[in-house]
């Protein structure tokens, strides 16, 4: 064996990535026969991008399940996704994602993943998405197991630093393993390396200055190297670019990786003000999960790409607790100086506020009563006076999810080129593809779905491709 | 926010596991792991005493850690498992009784080997130098052969004073421990009003018996690594119930000599034999197992303050099935008389050290589920 057998490797089906997707994808070709390296550019502990940070998948079930109550039929769960995205989707491909829901769920059983009831703060979900038991870890876990025993072979921390793609047809992946390039060549790729929400330059090409205060919430390993190399070899782009999934998060929050424990949901039991302490947005317009997709893109669009949500003391308890504990003072002045404001013109805001709701029978269960009058913005539900001490305010800022741009796919999850004709061996599956169906918006617990129905296909394609 | 290696001070830890709790609370991903979580969502404050009462719900299964993503080199470095450990000493320690005897606590391991190893020394040396030579190193046989060379009044009189006075120092740190887990509820809005009633001590005396939440929610611990895995709990039922097996023997026996007048040794096919063999031979699977689980088992999300301890405990009870079996198989040899000192020095050893040790965690656990019982009934989570 010379040098360079040593730094090279032949497998039938090379995996970019090392998430749901990717594994899915991955112990779909070799349980097929295939023989497939598993590229993760995160080391170990840190691997399974940002499935690590998932708990759920939205499920399509025409009776109730083992964890899923009620039905959640098949033209339920599109005219949801038609809502949300506005109608920018491939309804082939959706109608797919959604059909195969259930199976997917039954095949992650299978691989050693076990589903839970809906969680504590997460009822509304209880209906439409089948929760891990113990998290997206949990599944990452399981499915690195099953990968393993379908005898993949796994790369930690190798990230890929070139594609030899010509013409369309992929013929290798370089990586950087053990601080050496590694050539692996294969004879299918299969990108499910996720989007690039953590590479804040690329993020700056479309947000300006503003990137730099972005939170994001996943990953740092999701830079969307993998992504950028497939546009650059022709493939066909699906998505705005510019579309992120972006929540208000805790501007206390790690710059990476915060995850799900980052998140305020304070926004309805109070004012939402930004740097100049003046509200700018309804509070009370919608429940969450739509008022959680909204208030990211509201505070990345306010100077400095903050928001201080303030409250009393009355909503304490109601709300799941926030992993950070709040700016507490016992006047609304006091409050102002700590958080930076000025506090003649919050006292203003609040004392307009106050003025302005309108006695009702508060239910933040539904959409109540409680609302503002003459006042702009007016806060339309869960309109409470802010006057019980001592008052706590939490500072926001947008926490990007996930991105949109990625590349098309067909039904076979096929990579198509920007000429219009199919890749010969490249398919795609996961966040480097939603956005053929989750066009824009955000559908709680779509993306996991979307990785696994497509990571199947791809795999199976995959191991088919092989075969000849 | 972060703190990979925390302050082990009495207040670093509980500091430290208020803070981890916090992220848990804000995350709630292992719900359904074990009942740690549910209970931990019942409040939103963490002080000692609720602490204390979550680190002894926890049954150590390890799900939380394998399972999370906010697990060190993450800047959150939560690791459940290890820190509740931490707190679950401190909460042996500080109910101990009497409080003096708290501190056998620290160095835990290296007390327990050498108090087990007094009491070995004081039998076999009080064994050669009391009894009849003629007894000691003769073959035995026969009804009264033990009582020949150790009388059966010393033995009782040893025994039941140091199982007696095991008794109520368990009792007396259960109590202890059931009032310290209210000691915060006012902060937390946890109390609970009532003593344990019998509802509530029954359910947690299932799941006590049964482990409910030694599976990680129904797969396994993830113990020894990373997958889930039956065989903890196997190797602790086979403990617990081995434990208890060769308790029944004891006891079974001690019927037969005042009620019946039937003097030990009895036949191999009688009863308090009969218990005591498939009571010793889960005794060695069971610890056995327990220990070699160990040495291969994921360090990090262990105390390792804690391994003498634990690991005392379970050598100590092995040692117990291992020359409890060793004696029944050479009864009736000349190697009686010694089996016989070695295995009641050992025996003494564990009923020394049984309030001092590992052994206290089932009480604290299930003072810990009873707790729970009533809360459940009584609480929702926030």
């Amino acid at each position: 064996m010379n040098d360079s057998d040593l730094n090279s490797l032949e497998v039938d089906v090379v995996v970019a990535g090392g998430g749901n997707a990717a594994l899915t994808a991955a112990v779909s070709a070799a349980e097929a026969g295939a023989s497939v390296a598993i590229i993760e550019a995160a080391p170990r502990i840190m691997r399974g991008g940002n499935s690590r940070h998932t708990r759920n998948m939205r499920t399509m079930h025409e009776a109730p399940t083992g964890v899923l109550v009620e039905a959640y039929p098949e033209q339920e769960y599109f005219d949801d996704l038609m809502r949300v995205t506005g109608g920018i989707t491939d309804e082939t491909l959706a109608r797919m994602v959604i059909r195969g829901s259930g199976a997917a769920v039954a095949w992650l059983e299978s691989h050693g993943l076990r589903f839970q009831p809906a969680l504590g703060g997460t009822l509304s979900l209880a209906r439409t998405n089948a929760h891990f038991l113990g998290g997206g870890k949990a599944l990452v876990n399981a499915l690195y197991r099953a990968a393993e025993a379908a005898g993949a072979c796994i790369f930690y921390d190798a990230p890929i630093t070139a594609l030899d793609i010509e013409g369309g047809r992929f013929k290798a992946a370089v990586v950087e393993h053990g601080g050496k390039p590694l050539r692996i060549a294969g004879r299918v790729l299969i990108a499910g390396a996720g989007g690039f929400e953590a590479n804040i330059d690329w993020l700056r090409e479309y947000w300006g200055p503003p990137a730099d205060n972005f939170l994001i919430r996943g990953t740092p390993y999701n830079r969307g190297a993998v992504l950028k190399m497939l546009l650059e070899a022709g493939a066909a782009q699906v998505g705005d670019p510019k579309q992120c999934h972006a929540v208000a998060i805790d501007g206390r929050a790690p710059k990476f990786d915060g995850g799900i424990v980052t998140r305020v949901d304070a926004v309805p039991f109070g004012i939402v003000v930004n740097n100049k302490a003046l509200r700018f947005y309804d509070e009370g317009e919608d429940f969450w999960p739509k008022r959680y997709a909204i208030w990211g893109r509201l505070v990345a669009a306010e100077d400095g790409q903050v928001g201080h949500v303030i409250i009393d003391s009355k909503p304490v308890g109601r709300f799941m607790p926030p992993v950070f504990p709040p700016i507490v003072a016992d006047t609304i002045g006091e409050l102002a100086v700590k958080l930076g404001v000025d506090a003649p013109t919050l006292e203003k805001t609040l004392r307009d506020f106050n003025a302005a709701c309108r006695a009702g029978s508060f239910d933040p269960n539904r959409l109540d009563d409680c609302r503002t009058e003459g006042l702009a913005p007016a806060k339309t539900h869960w309109a409470m006076p802010i006057d019980k001490p001592p008052y706590r305010a939490y500072s926001l800022r947008p926490g990007i999810t996930f991105t949109y741009l990625g590349v098309k796919v067909d039904a076979s999850a096929r990579m198509q080129m920007a000429d219009g004709k199919p890749s010969d061996n490249i398919f795609a599956a996961g966040e480097i593809m939603a956005g053929n169906v989750l066009g824009k918006g955000y559908l709680a617990g779509i993306g996991m779905t979307i990785g696994a129905v497509f990571g199947r296909i791809a795999g199976t394609e995959a191991a088919k491709h092989v075969r000849g | 926010m972060s703190a990979a290696e925390h302050d082990t001070t009495r207040a670093g830890i509980l500091a430290e596991a208020e803070r981890q709790m916090n992220i848990c609370n804000a995350c709630r991903y292992c719900e359904g792991h074990c009942a740690v979580f549910p209970a931990m969502e019942m409040r939103l404050s963490f002080g000692a005493g609720d602490l204390g009462y979550l680190a002894n719900l926890c049954h150590d299964c390890r799900a939380c850690y394998q399972h999370c993503q906010y697990v060190p080199p993450h800047e959150f470095a939560v690791n459940i498992p290890r820190i509740l450990s931490e707190v679950r000493t401190i909460t042996y320690a500080e109910t101990a009784w009497p409080a003096s005897l708290g501190r056998l606590y620290r160095g835990n391991g290296i007390k327990a080997g050498l108090i087990t190893a007094a009491a070995l020394a004081l039998f076999v040396a009080g064994t050669v130098m009391l009894a009849d030579p003629a007894a000691l190193w003769g073959a035995n046989r026969g009804a009264g052969s033990f009582y020949a060379v150790i009388p059966h009044n010393v033995m009782v009189a040893l025994f039941g004073a140091a199982f007696g006075f095991a008794l109520l120092a368990l009792g007396a740190a259960t109590l202890r421990f059931w009032r310290w887990m209210g000691a915060d509820t006012a902060a937390s809005g946890t109390d609970i009003g009532t003593g344990p009633c019998l509802a509530a001590t029954a359910k947690a005396l299932h799941d006590g018996a049964t482990l409910t939440y030694m599976d990680g929610g129904g797969d396994g611990c993830t113990y020894p690594g990373e997958a889930p895995s039956g065989l903890r709990r196997i190797f602790h039922h086979l403990t617990a119930y081995g434990f208890l097996l060769c308790f029944a023997a004891t006891s079974v026996a001690t019927l037969y000599h005042y009620g019946f007048g039937l003097v030990a040794p009895y036949a191999m096919t009688s009863l308090p034999v009969v218990l005591g063999i498939l009571g010793g031979i889960g005794l060695i699977i069971g610890p056995a197992g327990l220990i070699f689980l160990r040495m291969g088992a994921d360090p990090a999300p262990a105390d390792p303050a804690r391994s003498g301890m634990d690991g005392a405990f379970l050598v100590l009870l092995l040692l117990t099935s291992v020359t409890g079996l060793a004696l029944l198989f050479w009864r009736e040899s000349a190697a009686m008389g010694l089996l016989l000192a070695i295995h009641l020095g050992i025996v003494m050893g564990l009923f020394l050290t049984l309030p001092y040790g590992k052994f206290v965690h089932g009480f604290l656990r299930l003072a810990a589920l009873t707790r729970y019982a009533i809360e459940k009934k009584k609480g929702r989570a926030l």
